[in-house]
């Protein structure tokens, strides 16, 4: 059994982490194109690791999660934007409270209508969805329309570095609140249920969990956080449109579900990590991002498909696991 | 006033009529096996009282309450455990896991983990491998995990779909056994089964399901006796 202590250890690495990469960047270290970069993948994340509650401990295929990211953007880009009245660090909050619960419902209630619907079907209906909600923003007043909503503002103001580092703190943050929760929701007795769903509705019958409602409240949480994510979009970029928010975007995310593993929420993270910062640090290759997006999604497929693979990778965790238990033994 | 009750049970898939209005009842304490071949009729039954399917027509007592609109969740918090075809366990979680699951609808933490240190006394093949992820092990193992994951809901009874099926003789054995040793334990046993011989030799009563319809029932031993049972389902 774990202790309450060894569940906050990683809290206490994220804060040192914070600490390292905000030296790196108060001291320049870090060049200012990576400065701008590290928002996004902090964003990234949150909907890499929501998705993965959906795909990989669910077990049902959403090709539509940019649509609840759109929702939460729009909805917190126009509390930003049109409630002026309230102080900013004070309307963040409130946008994210707000984008979160507006997500949280229509995930929900998107779910329950086709809660019929599974595997193949499923899929085909949440990239449908994604499509109807970047519609249905344009003709609701106050967004901008086709063209956009702009002068939103961010969370990125000052000189360089300290915008750089308000929007990082403030995406940071965010996102390590947002990990926390779903891992310790996986972890909670509710957690096992998402899985006993994933790997036999039936069986999860018989043992009582009511599993349409199991997977209704699951989607909604995953819409939830992915409606957090929207708003750090928001505020990081002061401008949304929507054409950032179309089924690229999905896939994309996806994309890092897939080669990080489908429920492995580490690998999530990484692979978020890789596929935002590579066509950065070469730079060349930013131009190819979607073609290598395309030839990692490929690989990892075929990869996984490969019993020889699996077996190789099986081999490495053992090994890495009992790398890291005699580690720890170390340490005692 | 009998533990569970079937009345005039209509089952339909589509167009088809797959149960012809049945009726059967299980005494609490006893064993009662259902019997019949492929296509009978048996796990489809099993299903309907379980809420996994909607009969057409009929009732389903349970303790005096009608099941027929009770979702499958809410049957296990009143007492009736399913440990359905197939071994379906949930083959990516821990073994552990699996068990813990059994006791979703229950909230006293601590007889919970009474009930895991019995489950595990019954099954030490269980304990011995507690950490390990459940679709690893043997087809005997997976059957065993499953009836452990029925009996951590503390059930009054037990609803088995063939626990035997495709088990070595071996394990087919031991997991007699093992049905023996849960009604021993007070819990009263519905088994649905095609090893028509060792279902009628362990089991109080029985019926014979062909095609929809019960065509026999009475005393297990009497049955074994029954010269028609003997020649479709002991081939003797």
């Amino acid at each position: 059994m774990k202790t309450r202590l060894q569940r906050l250890l990683p809290l206490a690495g994220a804060a040192l982490l914070y600490g390292v990469i905000l030296l790196l960047m108060a001291t320049k270290v870090l060049p200012r194109s990576y400065q701008q970069m590290l928002p996004t993948i902090c964003t990234y994340i949150i909907m890499a690791v929501s998705l993965n509650l959906v795909v990989g401990f669910l077990g049902d295929l959403s090709l539509g999660h940019a649509a609840f990211y759109a929702v939460g953007a729009y909805v917190g880009g126009m509390i930003l934007r049109y409630l002026t009245a309230i102080p900013f660090g004070v309307r963040v909050i409130v946008a994210i409270a707000a984008a979160a619960a507006v997500a949280f419902v229509i995930g929900g209630a998107f779910l329950y209508f086709v809660r019929k619907l599974h595997g193949d079907y499923l899929a085909i209906v949440t990239l449908a969805f994604g499509e109807f909600v970047r519609s249905i923003v344009k003709i609701i007043p106050g967004t901008g329309g086709s063209a956009g909503l702009t002068d939103i503002p961010t969370i990125a103001a000052g000189a360089f570095p300290i915008k750089y580092i308000k929007a990082f703190s403030w995406s940071y943050v965010i996102m390590v609140i947002s990990i926390f929760l779903i891992v310790n929701l996986i972890r909670s007795r509710h957690g096992r249920a998402i899985m006993a769903v994933r790997d036999n509705s039936i069986a999860a019958a018989s043992v009582g969990i009511n599993v349409s409602r199991c997977r209704i409240v699951t989607f909604a949480i995953a819409a939830l956080f992915a409606g957090i994510a929207g708003v750090l979009y928001a505020a990081n970029t002061a401008a949304v449109n929507p054409a950032d928010f179309d089924y690229n975007v999905s896939i994309e995310v996806l994309v890092m579900v897939v080669l990080g593993g489908m429920g492995n929420i580490g690998g999530s993270i990484i692979a978020t990590i890789i596929l935002v910062a590579l066509p950065k640090v070469l730079l060349d290759a930013a131009q190819y991002r979607l073609l290598i997006y395309a030839i990692a999604l490929i690989a990892m497929m075929m990869l996984n498909a490969n019993p020889r693979f699996t077996a190789f990778k099986r081999r490495v965790s053992e090994k890495t696991s009992k790398f890291v238990k005699s580690l720890g033994r170390g340490r005692d | 006033m009998a533990m569970l009750e079937v009345k005039d049970l209509h089952v339909f898939y589509g167009v088809i009529e797959a149960i012809k209005g049945i009726s059967f009842s299980v005494e609490a304490g006893e064993v009662i096996a259902l019997i019949g071949a492929n296509g009978a009729g048996k796990t489809t039954t099993l299903h309907t009282i379980t809420g996994l399917i909607q009969a057409k027509q009929g009732e389903i007592l349970f303790e005096g309450q009608n099941l027929c609109k009770t979702p499958p969740h809410k049957i296990v918090s009143m007492g009736m455990a399913h440990v359905p075809e197939g071994r379906r366990i949930f083959a990516e979680l821990s073994v552990f896991a699996n068990l813990k699951l059994g006791a979703y609808t229950r909230h006293d933490k601590h007889e919970i983990d009474q009930t895991l240190e019995m489950v595990y006394d019954r099954f030490p093949r269980l304990k011995e491998r507690r950490g390990q992820i459940a679709g690893t092990l043997s087809g005997g193992e997976q059957q065993m995990l499953a009836m452990g994951r029925a009996l951590m809901s503390r059930p009054k009874i037990i609803l088995m779909d063939e626990p035997s099926m495709g088990l070595s003789p071996l394990y087919v054995s031991q997991i007699f056994s093992i049905i023996e040793e849960i009604r021993r334990s007070g819990t009263t046993v519905l088994l649905v089964e095609q090893n028509a011989k060792k279902a009628l030799e362990i089991a109080d009563r029985a019926y014979v399901l062909e095609t929809g319809n019960i065509a026999l029932e009475g005393d297990a031993h009497m049955l074994m006796e029954n010269d028609s049972v003997k020649r479709a389902y002991l081939g003797e």
